[in-house]
């Protein structure tokens, strides 16, 4: 099968970038190599192009309705420019994506998607629509860049006559003027660091691409897909596909914060009250490894010899220098304290199921 | 890419230093390259045996988990314990730092490995 380029292709052989299969798309792992990226994000700042991700827009007089039927969190206490976390789910409760949702106004609803599962969350979307409402799957109109890391505003600050910290965090700009490029900004990331996320016309990203690196100049390098791993993951920012999944519930991802059972009704929402109201058997956890070794996604998690889950995400954590995890296991072993097997190549190794471990995001402050 | 002359290669990117009957052996720089940011090493068990082409440590990237191989039948004599601690000196000086040191109980073996102006070309072909 042919990949998919984004119209970053050309930048990123420009910069070096190691070229990989990203679930159908032609896309950097690693520039000058993972830890380093990682490491300069934390410090500094990186610049990402994130085109994969998907763009479905929402329009039409029962938007708002139809969005808050849609998603776990409660859409109408958006404010218009505002962003939110949403999850959205099947109605036995499992996940059909996460999304940010973006608010013009109660007719008018932007949604970022998962690159993966772009195409499946179009077809849900349309499936279960009101009548009346206006669907369009936008996803080849933007080029979506992310710039983040501590500098990430200073750098962007260069670009544009706006203040910039008029965005606040979980908020946005629709129009956004950076080096005479009209951009949708907002405040947003999947780092743990401040920073922002921007969504532009294909044909000027090579442009502002360079404009970017070149404001940043030794604050500021391209980002692989690899450092964007590392860098979610050690800030405790859920992957589709590994803690939550159509077989994985919000609740049990430990996402309750952004599913309102005690709000309006959403597709899901009797199955994860139930869910709630009842005994959930499994629930995720923190671990730090023990023993030597690295836990990583899908290894088994044992007790006694017995099975009680898998490791959802696992990695060495390279701004905290450890080896940790996040599995989903029986709910009666999910005490902090408690000591679990990871199974890593059929050798069990000691691990200890934990709170707070993780990187403390930078985020918000703003 | 460095190949020393002095070495020869696995077609499975390891290397291996020939000292009278035993053998020095790490990954190449080949390897270290292609693997990314190493961050753990499972070092050899001490005084293991192990056959030509079994795989004998692993190793973490990153972003990836990969098995080393054996070059030569024989038996592990010694162990880079240093990699435990700091599996970074493989990404920094993979011919610098070892992996483990093994005897070689069939010389003959030595025949099936690539010297160095055949393993460049070998490296060639699988970029």
């Amino acid at each position: 099968m042919l990949l998919k380029q984004t119209d970053l292709f050309a930048m990123h052989q420009k910069y070096g970038g190691k070229m990989v299969d990203f679930g159908g798309w032609d896309l950097p792992i690693q520039y000058e190599g993972i830890l380093k990226e990682h490491h300069m994000v934390r410090k500094k700042a990186g610049l990402f192009d994130v085109s994969h991700m998907g763009e479905i827009e929402i329009k039409g007089e029962k938007a708002e309705e139809y969005v808050q039927y849609l998603l776990s969190n409660n859409i109408k206490k958006m404010a218009q420019y505002q962003v939110q976390y949403n999850i959205m789910c099947y109605p036995d409760g499992g996940v059909v994506d996460d999304l940010i949702v973006y608010k013009y106004s109660p007719e008018h609803y932007f949604l970022v998607v998962n690159a993966a599962n772009t195409d499946k969350d179009y077809k849900w979307i349309m499936e279960n629509a009101f009548p009346g409402l206006e669907i369009k799957n936008l996803s080849d109109d933007y080029v979506q860049m992310a710039v983040q890391g501590p500098k990430a505003q200073e750098i962007l600050q260069k670009l544009t006559e706006d203040d910039l910290d008029s965005i606040k965090f979980f908020w946005f700009k629709p129009e956004l003027n950076l080096s005479g490029v009209n951009c949708i900004a907002s405040r947003t990331g999947y780092t743990g660091e401040d920073g922002f996320e921007i969504y532009l016309s294909p044909e000027k990203a090579a442009f502002l691409w360079e404009e970017i690196l070149q404001a940043g100049g030794e604050d500021i390098c391209p980002i692989g897909l690899g450092a964007r791993d590392t860098l979610r993951f050690e800030a405790k920012l859920p992957l589709y596909g590994q803690e939550i999944d159509k077989d994985i519930s919000p609740l049990e991802a430990k996402l309750g914060f952004f599913v309102k059972l005690d709000n309006d009704d959403f597709i899901g929402k009797e199955a994860l009250l139930a869910q709630k109201e009842g005994s959930m058997s499994r629930i995720q956890v923190e671990f730090e490894m023990l023993g030597k070794g690295i836990p990583r996604s899908h290894y088994d998690v044992e007790k006694n010899g017995n099975n009680i889950g898998w490791v959802t995400s696992g990695a060495y954590a390279p701004s905290l220098d450890k080896k940790i995890g996040l599995a989903l296991i029986n709910r009666q072993y999910s005490q902090a304290g408690e000591e679990i097997d990871v199974v890593i190549r059929n050798k069990r190794i000691k691990a200890r199921v934990a709170e707070g471990i993780f990187y403390k995001k930078k985020t918000g402050s703003k | 890419m460095k190949i020393p002359k002095n070495l020869l290669y696995t077609r499975e990117h390891e290397w291996i230093r020939v000292e009278e009957d035993k053998g020095y052996m790490g990954i190449t720089d080949f390897a270290q390259d292609h693997l990314g940011d190493i961050v753990f090493v499972e070092i050899p068990e001490l005084d293991s045996e192990t056959g030509a082409g079994e795989a004998i440590a692993v190793i973490e990237s990153v972003k990836a988990v990969s098995s080393v191989y054996s070059p030569v039948s024989g038996t592990i004599l010694e162990v880079n314990e240093e990699l435990e601690e700091s599996p970074e000196l493989l990404n920094e000086e993979p011919y610098e730092n070892y992996i483990a040191v093994v005897s070689i109980d069939n010389a003959e073996e030595l025949k099936q490995l690539m010297p160095a102006d055949e393993y460049e070309s070998f490296c060639k072909e699988q970029d």
